[in-house]
């Protein structure tokens, strides 16, 4: 075998601390090394130009480059070795920089682990196997997991590239938390008025199957070749039969059992029910835990009304199997409540502002819900517990958000701005009403966001003020609010009207649940992990599934929209070829010597191990052992190290390539 | 239960009602405690302000005398002292350094925590229902503020009793001897506490506060459990007096002695007498019981 | 750390100085060695945390304690403005601010501090190093009366309230404060003229003596 060594200065950033040169001449008189060189920029053209030349001219079988982490610049060098002939797994790079220079200041010393690095990269290439890339199918049709507008915008622009879309939302409707929105900052547009049309178009799009009501129960399979099992909650109306008259919902008479959780309790709704009047699909839902028939067998008034026959007490939820070859995951978020928790909670409550005791003291999407026109106030301002308009309003920002002693230590992002917007409603609306902020900083990045910002202040005359408040309580129907201006550095009481507590977005409640069911990493909050934070923010680190939205965490609207184009644009990518070229670094089984002990199985966090059963001539099954199904692999390792009969290699990193490169230490 | 107590030094002497209504009560619920031997001070406000490593070897002086005497629990009916001791309990347990310097001082080796108990936890631990049992005097007419003050449920990860902003072990308590809790804002707004001789002007106008709002909440009397907030409350209604002509005397009670008057004893041997505001609870409270 | 880049800005700055009676205040002192404030190789921001376990830079200024702080309103600055001035290396401001020695230690701003920094424990150790470098206390009675408790736990073992009283009226020539009150108390009972020894005040001499000294 004849190898060839490059040994990369990168400018300075190696050469400083390394003996650049050394290390090549040095590399020369090691067995199997037919040529060794070093040069300034070894990823740069000339510098790929120089190892082509190397490899025609000495008729080279394998390289080892030393330079930066392989997360730089393998690719470009296998590509380099590729375009002179040579199989990319014969390429090994020796990491000089980050392992080596990058951590070390003394010449020599470093100059000699240079030195190691290189020799074990040599004898490890000098054992590496032309390996060639597996092609597995991709089914190209994509499951959104999600309904609000972050699955909206990723299932029509991958329905509009002509793709199939399974869309899923939990809910009666879609929409999600931007249907509840009163206006949008910074343009202060209709939220509604922007979104149904969005809506509307999911509902009639030939390429969509929306499944409202429904939930992902499992989701098996890997890129391009998922299967995904959805239960389709039983909604008691016949789907084809309804046709959304609503009289069912005006004539049930449970008025005043359940809250409306659509305008987050601020009103109740009938047993059957709508969302709110432009829901998609305009099909009712009963809800089974205050329906009076569920209970005694009695009433019976929505069959009664409905001519269509479209009332089904007896519906029972549907289990639906689809075959997808990408999932967009976009299930957005909740709103802290600052209601006490239970002892096991990561989350504290604010006993200090009353753990939600007082009537009036609102969180951000309840005051949406008030400033609303469709709302229960029909758009005016007024105290949920006396319908009074407040002539005084204080906002917190900050709730849950940025406070460790209560769980949650990142910033929400998006609370800044919705308090300016939701101050400036207030005062558009009560024209001889005061709003008081109180904020940490304001954090105003964004397009027209700072001057949206500032025009609360210099034109609609909020008032801000630094500090966090420290306690909140009722007296004599007012709401006394003890904060410290800390620019002033003095005290200040508010006698409120009315509170808003702008709180923490969090995640959805059954995000760990729904995580562990699709194989997706996520945060100590619940926030699905992204595979790289910078350059691959809409993938999570399982091949084939990508992320949009507030499930990742806090978002607003633009970059939850964004973020579900580029979660679709993955998708389609994806889709652009009939077979997914997937790299040959996966491990393998060998059956003879397998004992079928399956701890490859609990330990691989794919779930690429199967079982495999192994039958004689006779056809008949004489053991089990285990398979993995190299679409899944991801070329972890985990298997390898834990096998205990050695029965499983993972290719291009193998024993014996291991073994050899530590034994040339 | 044997339980080990600490009166400290409040309850020999300004607040000895507090002392002489809890024996009293105790007695008569069953509860039997052994006094610390030799206990001293467990060095207040004054020491932990000037001199941590004073303060803690003033606390934990008496925890050690209590190990010592086989003791596995210290009731502390102040709730200065409670906060003192646990907290220094605490401090020692979780840093080596003091807990060195602190045995060196002493001579002495910490090697089991001893439960610190409040007055709260007292009453609630030994049962509330024995106090409803027991009950002989209608109470119906008492609308109590209780008043938790600052450093009987703070700090909350220290204490572990109850919650620190919205606690209702006392209402509890109260509402076993039969009497009516209101819901109020001061529960646990702070009285100006040690300030009560250098800087009498703040704990008046505290004071006043807390008096104010268990008066607009409905209450007819303040129900307390620590000699420092009774001081203030109580004592300084004289001093409120000229600085606000229009307050008028309200009536303080130490827990121990809201459920002595539960369980029919008298007002004198009570120590309720000895209070400043000068406020016959007989009368009043119990006329507005017959009343209402 | 910082604090010598903050040295020069302050030359510079003289407007962040809270009030012109403390900057005067200080410099007068400065001419007297015996009570000047000696910046040690430690410094006073290293010494809070070496004493109260918890880093002075976890605080973000959001002035939740200074909200709830129920002697706010009697203080010069407010609580989260002393933690800023150690955070910034404006020792003397810190130290002869009246803040700590007013804090009444209730616990309001650390059970709700949102970076769970004990600002009472802080307050405790600002007091501290402030006697310990000699600064004069402003808050005179405060000081005074915490001696004249001290004073009493040292020779009895116990707080005996009478000899408190009286000692704190001696220390501070206060002498018609409280005389609607300690009449009273004699009359109820509830003052007892002669002091309560402990057994063991040998054992609590000891003890102050050990833990007078410089920490």
């Amino acid at each position: 075998m004849k190898i060839g060594v490059f040994v990369c200065h990168c400018g300075e950033n190696i050469s400083s601390t390394v003996d650049c040169l050394r290390v090549a001449d040095l590399c020369k008189s090691y067995s199997g090394v037919e040529y060794s060189v070093d040069y300034k920029y070894m990823c740069s053209d000339p510098g790929q130009k120089l190892i082509k030349e190397a490899i025609h001219k000495y008729d080279l079988d394998a390289i080892v480059v030393g330079s930066c982490s392989p997360h730089m610049h393998e690719r470009t060098f296998r590509n380099a070795a590729v375009s002179a002939g040579i199989n990319p797994f014969m390429v090994e790079i020796a990491n000089l920089r980050e392992h080596c220079s990058w951590v070390h200041d003394e010449i020599e010393a470093s100059t000699r682990k240079a030195i190691e690095l290189m020799r074990m990269a040599i004898e490890k290439v000098k054992r590496d196997k032309p390996l060639t890339k597996i092609n597995v199918p991709v089914t190209k049709r994509v499951l959104v997991i999600g309904g609000g507008i972050a699955g909206i915008q990723a299932a029509l622009d991958t329905a509009n590239a002509g793709y199939e879309v399974v869309l899923v939302e939990k809910e009666p409707s879609i929409g999600g938390h931007m249907s509840q929105l009163s206006e949008t900052f910074p343009t202060l547009d209709c939220s509604q008025c922007i979104l149904t049309p969005r809506m509307v178009e999911v509902h009639q799009h030939p390429r969509i199957k929306l499944m409202t009501y429904s939930e992902v129960e499992r989701v098996e399979g890997f890129i391009g070749n998922f299967k995904v099992t959805i239960r389709k909650k039983a909604r008691h109306i016949n789907e084809e039969n309804c046709s959304g008259c609503g009289l069912c919902i005006t004539k049930c008479p449970i008025k005043k059992k359940a809250y409306n959780s659509f305008e987050e309790d601020l009103a109740f709704r009938p047993a059957v029910y709508v969302p709110f009047p432009q829901a998609i699909p305009n099909i009712p839902v009963i809800d089974e835990t205050v329906c009076t028939y569920y209970k005694t067998g009695k009433c019976g008034m929505c069959l009664k009304v409905c001519d269509r026959e479209a009332i089904d007490f007896g519906q029972k939820d549907t289990i639906h199997v689809a075959d997808v070859g990408a999932i967009i995951v976009a299930t957005g978020y909740k709103l802290y409540n600052i209601e006490k928790k239970s002892e096991d909670s990561i989350y504290k409550g604010y006993g200090e502002y009353g753990y939600g005791k007082y009537r009036d003291i609102l969180d951000g999407l309840q005051f949406e819900r008030i400033a609303s026109a469709s709302g229960p106030t029909s758009g005016e301002i007024k105290r949920p517990s006396d319908g009074r308009v407040p002539k005084k309003l204080a906002f917190i920002q900050c709730v849950g958000s940025r406070d460790d002693s209560k769980g949650i230590s990142y910033c929400s992002k998006i609370c800044c701005m919705y308090t300016a917007k939701q101050a400036m409603l207030y005062r558009h609306k009560v024209h001889d009403g005061e709003a008081y902020i109180f904020y940490m900083d304001i954090r105003a990045g964004g397009k027209m966001y700072e001057e949206f910002v500032r025009r609360a202040i210099e034109e609609d005359k909020v008032k801000y003020i630094r500090g966090r408040v420290s306690r909140i309580y009722e007296e004599n129907g007012k709401y006394i609010v003890k904060g410290e201006d800390t620019i002033a550095g003095m005290p200040v009481e508010i006698d409120a009207d009315m509170v808003v507590l702008a709180t923490a977005m969090i995640p959805q409640d059954d995000a760990g649940s729904l995580a562990r069911k699709i194989g997706i990493p996520y945060d100590k909050y619940g926030f699905f992990n992204e595979a790289h934070p910078k350059l691959r923010p809409v993938e999570s680190t399982t091949a084939g599934i990508f992320l949009a939205g507030a499930c990742q965490s806090p978002k607003d609207i633009p970059e939850s929209v964004s973020m579900a184009s580029a979660a679709a644009s993955k998708a389609i990518i994806l889709f652009a070829n009939d077979t997914l070229e997937r790299e040959p670094v996966v491990a393998k089984v060998n059956e003879d010597i397998c004992a079928g002990c399956f701890y490859c199985m609990k330990v691989c966090p794919f779930g690429a191990v199967e079982v495999k059963d192994v039958k004689d001539m006779n056809g008949i099954v004489y053991k089990e052992v285990a398979y993995i199904n190299q679409g899944v692999c991801q070329g972890c390792g985990t298997c390898t190290a834990t096998c205990l009969s050695k029965s499983i290699e993972l290719a291009g990193f193998n024993n014996e390539e291991i073994f050899a490169e530590i034994a040339a230490l | 239960m044997r339980y080990g107590y600490f009166p400290g030094c409040s309850l020999t002497s300004s607040a000895k009602e507090y002392d002489i209504s809890l024996r009293k009560v105790t007695d008569k619920l069953g509860i039997t405690f052994e006094e610390i031997n030799d206990w001293s001070c467990c060095g207040a406000t004054s020491a932990h302000v000037t001199n941590h490593k004073l303060s803690a070897a003033l606390a934990m002086r008496n925890i050690m005398l209590a190990g010592q005497q086989g003791l596995d629990n210290i009731i502390a009916p102040c709730a200065a002292c409670y906060n003192r001791l646990i907290i220094s309990q605490n401090e020692v347990k979780n840093h080596s350094g003091i807990r060195k310097e602190t045995e060196d001082l002493l001579s002495v080796k910490f090697e089991k925590d001893l439960k610190i108990i409040n007055i709260l936890e007292l009453f609630l631990k030994s049962g509330l229902n024995k106090i409803t049992e027991k009950r002989k005097r209608e109470l119906s007419g008492v609308k109590a503020a209780c008043y938790y003050g600052c450093l009987l449920v703070r700090p909350a990860a220290i204490t572990k009793f109850d919650d620190a902003e919205q606690p209702e072990s006392m209402e509890k308590i109260v509402e076993a001897t039969g009497a009516y809790a209101v819901d109020w804002n001061y529960k646990t707004e702070c009285c100006g506490a040690a300030h009560s001789i250098s800087r009498r002007d703040i704990v008046i106008d505290l004071s006043k506060k807390i008096i104010d709002d268990a008066i607009a909440h409905g209450a007819n009397v303040l129900v307390v459990a620590c000699p420092m907030c009774h001081t203030n409350l109580d004592m300084r209604q004289r001093a409120m007096k000229r600085k606000y002509p229009e307050h008028k005397n309200f009536p303080v009670l130490y827990l121990t002695e809201l459920i002595g008057l539960s369980l029919g004893m008298d007002e004198k041997d009570l120590g309720i007498d000895l209070h400043y505001s000068n406020f016959k609870y007989a009368d009043t409270l119990m006329n507005n019981s017959a009343k209402g | 750390m910082t604090s010598d880049i903050l040295k020069d800005a302050k030359k510079l700055q003289t407007s962040f100085i809270p009030s012109g009676n403390f900057k005067e205040s200080f410099k007068e002192k400065e001419h007297d060695k015996n009570i000047s404030i000696q910046i040690h190789e430690r410094s006073v921001e290293d010494e809070i945390t070496e004493r109260t376990f918890q880093d002075v830079s976890l605080c973000y200024q959001c002035g939740k304690c200074s909200a709830g702080c129920p002697v706010r309103y009697y203080m010069d600055i407010a609580p989260n403005k002393v933690v800023r001035l150690i955070q910034l290396g404006y020792y003397e401001e810190a130290l002869n601010s009246d803040t700590p020695w007013l804090c009444a230690g209730c616990l309001a701003c650390s059970v709700r501090c949102p970076k769970e920094f004990d600002l009472a424990r802080f307050m405790d150790a600002v007091r501290e190093i402030a006697l310990e470098k000699g600064v004069e206390i402003k808050q005179v009675n405060i000081l005074k009366f915490h001696n004249a408790f001290l004073d009493q736990i040292k020779n009895h073992g116990r707080s005996y309230e009478a000899g408190l009283v009286a000692d704190y009226k001696m220390k501070t020539l206060d002498l018609f404060q409280d005389v609607d009150s300690a009449p009273g108390m004699f009359l109820k009972g509830k003052l007892i003229l002669l002091p309560h020894n402990i057994k063991n005040r040998k054992e609590i001499k000891r003890i102050f003596k050990k833990t007078s000294g410089k920490n």
